[in-house]
């Protein structure tokens, strides 16, 4: 009874519980690595340099007012939020945050489950959470948002496919798909999937940003030509889960780049899981830093990055994998 | 700007193919911002060094006896391009001049500081007070008591 419900009830609780409060900081480490970028410091007012903003922004949020348009598709209009946060939730469950611990003698994995296909898993439910992108776009009865839930869509079907071929690589080199396994093939720091797979590591890093709709890509909220895309007609909570739901993937896809490229929670010295949590926030803070130096490419541009560049040279380097891994296995 | 603060990030528009170098350079960059301190003064907490000669509030002077330097000769209501100052005057037994009533409507005032250059005895002068504000818009018609002790009230 304890080893399959209790358990794993409290570790969701856990998990979900300080991922979320995480999620929530790095809004404040984006606003403040952005505007440290730019000369300026972020926020400042609320609490020792704006330490509370995430709360003030949530008490902010809960107080405004709902606002449904008249042509808008209500059901869908309302659903949209949930499926992009409920969808981006999930993705925690998968990811190995450190070693198995003893606590009152029962072993205890850092993580939620252990499929056998954890990757797919997070693939798939990174794809259906741009439903709710897609549908809120769509739902909202605005041309501006509409558009911002085409380019989503269009975003998803271009960059999930270099993605999921560097993602294959690693696969190949690991020989499993259980996300894991993959931590547990990269003990030591020479073993590291960054150093064997170097191009897959780039390939993954920028498509992505490009899936996180984050800014030389973010073609769904382009604020120049969109306002701000596909949440324009959204206000109070209901923004606030888009939000929230963009920050939860970008924490998923640091996470993953960890689990994928950067051996996981290993290390030496530090315990497992301030390792994970320190390598999370490098990638994190390069993500950020990315934003506050590149500007947002042209839409037909980020296409053709996708199809004449990335999608080859992913392509290139699942063959050369291959090769590789049957030469010498 | 100076040349080093550029970034050439290309050279010839026509140029096709090397993103890599631009945007590495375009990555330093950023992160040598990072480290720098940043440049924003923190408004209520810190404030600016105003000029020398900023013209704010005005003022009316008093002499060693405390009494208005001001003897209501109208120069500056005359010399004042926006009609923003009111005055009678009022005269004692000796012929001295008084103002019996001198107002300053701030709002239509410009701050050109004509009436402090006008002004014979130098009664009335501008201060450096750019900070003010009020519920209604007749309490910014400034009455000889406000304008004596300008300042006071937003303590600047």
């Amino acid at each position: 009874m304890t080893d399959l419900l209790i358990i794993p009830i409290i570790k969701m609780l856990v998990i979900f519980g300080v991922c979320l409060f995480f999620v929530a900081y790095t809004t404040w480490i984006e606003r403040k690595a952005l505007g440290h970028f730019q000369l300026r410091y972020g926020p400042m007012r609320v609490g020792y340099h704006g330490l509370l903003q995430p709360l003030a922004d949530a008490v902010k949020n809960f107080f405004k007012e709902e606002v449904v348009p008249d042509n808008a598709d209500r059901a869908v209009f309302l659903m949209a939020p949930v499926i992009s946060i409920s969808f981006a939730v999930m993705l925690l469950a998968v990811i190995p945050f450190g070693p198995a611990m003893t606590i009152f003698g029962k072993r205890i994995d850092l993580y939620l489950a252990n499929p056998s296909i954890g990757i797919l898993f997070i693939l798939g439910l990174a794809t259906i959470g741009s439903y709710g992108t897609i549908l809120g776009g769509w739902s909202s009865g605005n041309k501006y948002g509409y558009m911002g839930g085409l380019r989503a869509s269009a975003m998803i079907i271009s960059y999930e496919l270099s993605l999921a071929f560097a993602v294959l690589s690693i696969i190949m080199v690991t020989g499993s798909f259980s996300l894991v396994d993959m931590v547990a093939a990269q003990q030591h720091f020479w073993d590291w999937n960054i150093f064997r797979e170097p191009v897959a590591f780039l390939v993954f890093m920028i498509s992505g940003i490009a899936e996180l709709n984050r800014t030389p890509f973010d073609m769904p909220e382009a604020e120049s030509e969109l306002c701000c895309g596909y949440n324009i007609e959204y206000s109070s909570m209901k923004f606030s889960l888009f939000f929230l739901a963009e920050y939860t993937h970008l924490f998923v896809f640091a996470s993953l780049v960890t689990t994928l490229f950067l051996g996981g929670w290993h290390g030496p010295v530090l315990p497992g899981l301030v390792w994970f949590f320190v390598k999370t926030f490098a990638v994190i803070f390069v993500c950020i830093w990315i934003r506050a130096t590149i500007p947002r490419l042209r839409y037909d541009k980020v296409m053709k990055l996708e199809w004449k560049f990335l999608l080859p040279v992913a392509l290139a380097n699942v063959i050369a994998t291959g090769v590789v891994v049957a030469l010498l296995g | 700007m100076e040349k080093s603060d550029i970034i050439n990030v290309s050279k010839n528009r026509g140029e096709k193919g090397n993103y890599v170098k631009p945007i590495l350079k375009g990555l330093q960059f950023t992160m040598g911002n990072f480290f720098k301190k940043p440049v924003t003064i923190q408004y209520p907490d810190q404030k600016t060094v105003r000029s020398q000669r900023w013209r704010g509030l005005h003022k009316l002077n008093v002499d060693e006896k405390g009494e208005l330097k001001c003897v209501a000769c109208g120069l500056c209501a005359a010399v004042c391009p926006s009609q923003a100052i009111t005055i009678l005057a009022r005269e004692d037994e000796g012929g001295t001049r008084h103002p019996e009533k001198f107002e300053v409507n701030e709002l239509r005032c410009i701050f050109c500081g004509f009436c402090q250059d006008a002004c014979p005895k130098s009664a009335i002068s501008l201060t450096k007070i750019y900070e003010y504000v009020n519920y209604n818009r007749e309490d910014f018609v400034f009455d000889i008591s406000i304008l004596k002790t300008t300042g006071e009230k937003w303590n600047s």
